[in-house]
């Protein structure tokens, strides 16, 4: 059966309050905890699954980070995925350069899905999956909060503003996750065990084939967002809705 | 010379808010025509309220049973298509055009700057990242088309009337059949949608219970404002898990956002701190949601919130 890929990255942790640095270069991650991506775990949570039902083949991790991005796809490993690729880099690499990067590995390896998060939560670029999928001229079903797979097709509900909807594409296909396509399991002390023996490569993007872009998109400063100062106080309901009026928000 | 496309979003006949917001956005990079192409089975009624917009040189209609329904993968190659000749190519950023303008700049080729928030010149624009706790000034090259979705939070409607030439766009594009439509609900056909609705109530843990939770359903429907609740809320079953506002729930910029009974953590400040007026009811004066609120009352939700609907409803 085909395996799955699914990617893991490395990013500050959801519950740490990011700071910008002083001198505006980025943001604060000196001492700071290291999280997989939540958005990385519902995905990888859902090929577990998949291939739990006997649905699948291997389920590969793959991250696109420093060295120190092992430790998540040791994590990974634990949660249950076979085996993991590291594709180390120096310096955090663009969703187009890590489309280029999924789609080398999804010719060598013919997954029937790759599943990413619908977006990293620290870039909220939320670009990746649907860049793989035109590079690799497949479908493509972002904000998936249900998948359903029968006979070389998936039929995938997407979290819309409008609402649901619900497509079917044919396999193979790129997936992206939303926050309630399942909640993510626990790992065990038995499972990190396990984890130290299962496969984790390191490789490169040159290995790969894959070249940066000659001029990207530069980040060029980083800012605090503006601070929203306190506002008025009201005795009751009837000084409350005069204090709307005068805004003008009613 | 700039030379802008934007892919108007559209549902049922309707041309969505988000297109005149693109607009605007769109204007500020100065010296620049603007275009916008409206992909659909029938483009004429969307075609004619776009090209009402003011400032708009042409609106370029794709009419083909294939667009019937928005699927990124079916569009992508169109619009991709027409991009040829243009420096920028921005749609909003929203599901329909988060999901299909990166499809796109893969196909150009090139990068995509995700939820500009404030334009500076051609190339260099604002936007948000780690949840809104940053924002970093972005520079495309030049020299390539710019690929980019607009915060429709961050700016307003386009303004004035105007009265664009509609043509009729062809393109050669394969498009592909592994992607199909099958259907869609609407989470709330009654009730706004939270994520982009102007105004939004939300409850936290203070109303203790599921029932107590439609004090404040009520109070929304007067305001005709979407319902939201803090992830305490949820957490303790009051509230749907899709009603979250948060960073982990949804990440929202009404006009309006009324905190009832909500302490303001952190988590749930990120999800709110766009809104343009917070309103805060908590019976602790010292709850941190004060913070951030541009109007705070200190007292009784069980007793301010019927009042608040009866004084809402009585303005008519």
């Amino acid at each position: 059966m085909s395996p799955i890929l699914v990617g893991i990255k490395r990013v500050i942790d959801f519950s740490v309050r990011v700071r910008v640095k002083p001198d505006g270069s980025g943001v604060v991650t000196d001492g700071v905890k290291m999280s997989i991506n939540p958005f990385d775990e519902i995905a990888l949570e859902e090929a577990l699954r998949i291939k739990e039902r006997n649905l699948a083949g291997e389920v590969i991790a793959i991250s696109i980070g420093p060295a120190e991005a092992q430790q998540q796809l040791r994590t990974a490993l634990a949660m249950g995925a076979d085996r993991a690729l590291l594709v180390q880099v120096e310096r955090p690499v663009e969703p187009l350069t890590a489309a280029q990067v999924f789609l080398k590995l999804a010719q060598k390896h013919q997954p029937q899905l790759v599943i990413l998060g619908k977006q990293a939560i620290d870039d909220d670029n939320g670009q990746t999956g649907q860049m793989l999928a035109a590079l690799w001229e497949r479908p493509q079903a972002t904000y998936a909060s249900k998948l359903e797979l029968e006979g070389g097709r998936a039929r995938v509900t997407r979290e819309v503003d409008a609402g649901l909807e619900t497509i079917e594409i044919d396999l193979p296909g790129v997936v992206t996750t939303d926050l309630r396509l399942n909640e993510p399991r626990y790992i065990k002390l038995p499972d990190i065990m396990k984890a130290k023996k299962k496969p984790l490569d390191v490789t490169t993007l040159a290995e790969l084939g894959v070249t940066l872009p000659a001029q990207g998109i530069r980040s060029l400063k980083f800012e605090p967002p503006p601070v929203r100062s306190r506002g008025v106080m009201v005795k009751d309901a009837a000084e409350l809705v005069a204090a709307l009026q005068q805004r003008g928000v009613i | 010379m700039n030379k802008a496309l934007i892919v108007a979003e559209h549902f049922q006949g309707k041309l969505n808010a988000s297109t005149a917001k693109c607009l605007s956005c769109v204007q500020g990079i100065g010296d620049v025509e603007i275009d916008i192409a409206v992909l659909a089975a029938d483009a004429a009624a969307v075609a004619a309220e776009a090209a009402a917009l003011g400032g708009v040189q042409r609106v370029l209609t794709l009419e083909r049973p294939e667009n019937a329904e928005a699927l990124a993968a079916v569009q992508a190659p169109q619009i991709a298509a027409l991009a040829r000749g243009y420096t920028h190519l921005f749609g909003p950023s929203t599901t329909f055009g988060k999901d299909l303008m990166p499809r796109i700049a893969a196909l150009l080729g090139v990068g995509q700057i995700s939820d500009v928030m404030a334009v500076q010149s051609a190339y260099r624009f604002h936007r948000p990242v780690y949840a809104s706790n940053a924002i970093v000034t972005v520079e495309a090259p030049a020299g390539q088309i710019v690929v980019a979705t607009v915060r429709t939070a961050s700016f307003q409607p386009a303004a004035g009337a105007g009265q664009a030439a509609i043509e009729r766009a062809q393109v050669e594009a394969m498009l592909p059949t592994h992607t199909r439509f099958v259907s869609r609900s609407a989470a709330n056909a009654d009730r706004p949608d939270l994520q982009s609705a102007a105004r939004v109530v939300s409850g936290g843990r203070a109303l203790a219970s599921a029932e107590n939770f439609k004090l404040l359903y009520q109070l929304a429907d007067a305001l005709g404002a979407a319902v939201g609740a803090s992830r305490a809320a949820v957490d303790a079953g009051y509230a749907a898990n899709e009603l979250q506002v948060g960073q982990t729930g949804k990440i929202i910029a009404p006009e309006l956002y009324v905190a009832l009974g909500i302490s303001g953590a952190i988590q749930h400040l990120t999800g709110i701190k766009d809104a343009r007026t917070i309103v805060a009811v908590n019976k602790d004066s010292e709850a941190p949601i004060f913070e951030v609120a541009d109007i705070g009352l200190v007292g009784d939700l069980f007793q301010i919130v019927p009042e608040l609907e009866r004084l809402i409803r009585a303005r008519g």
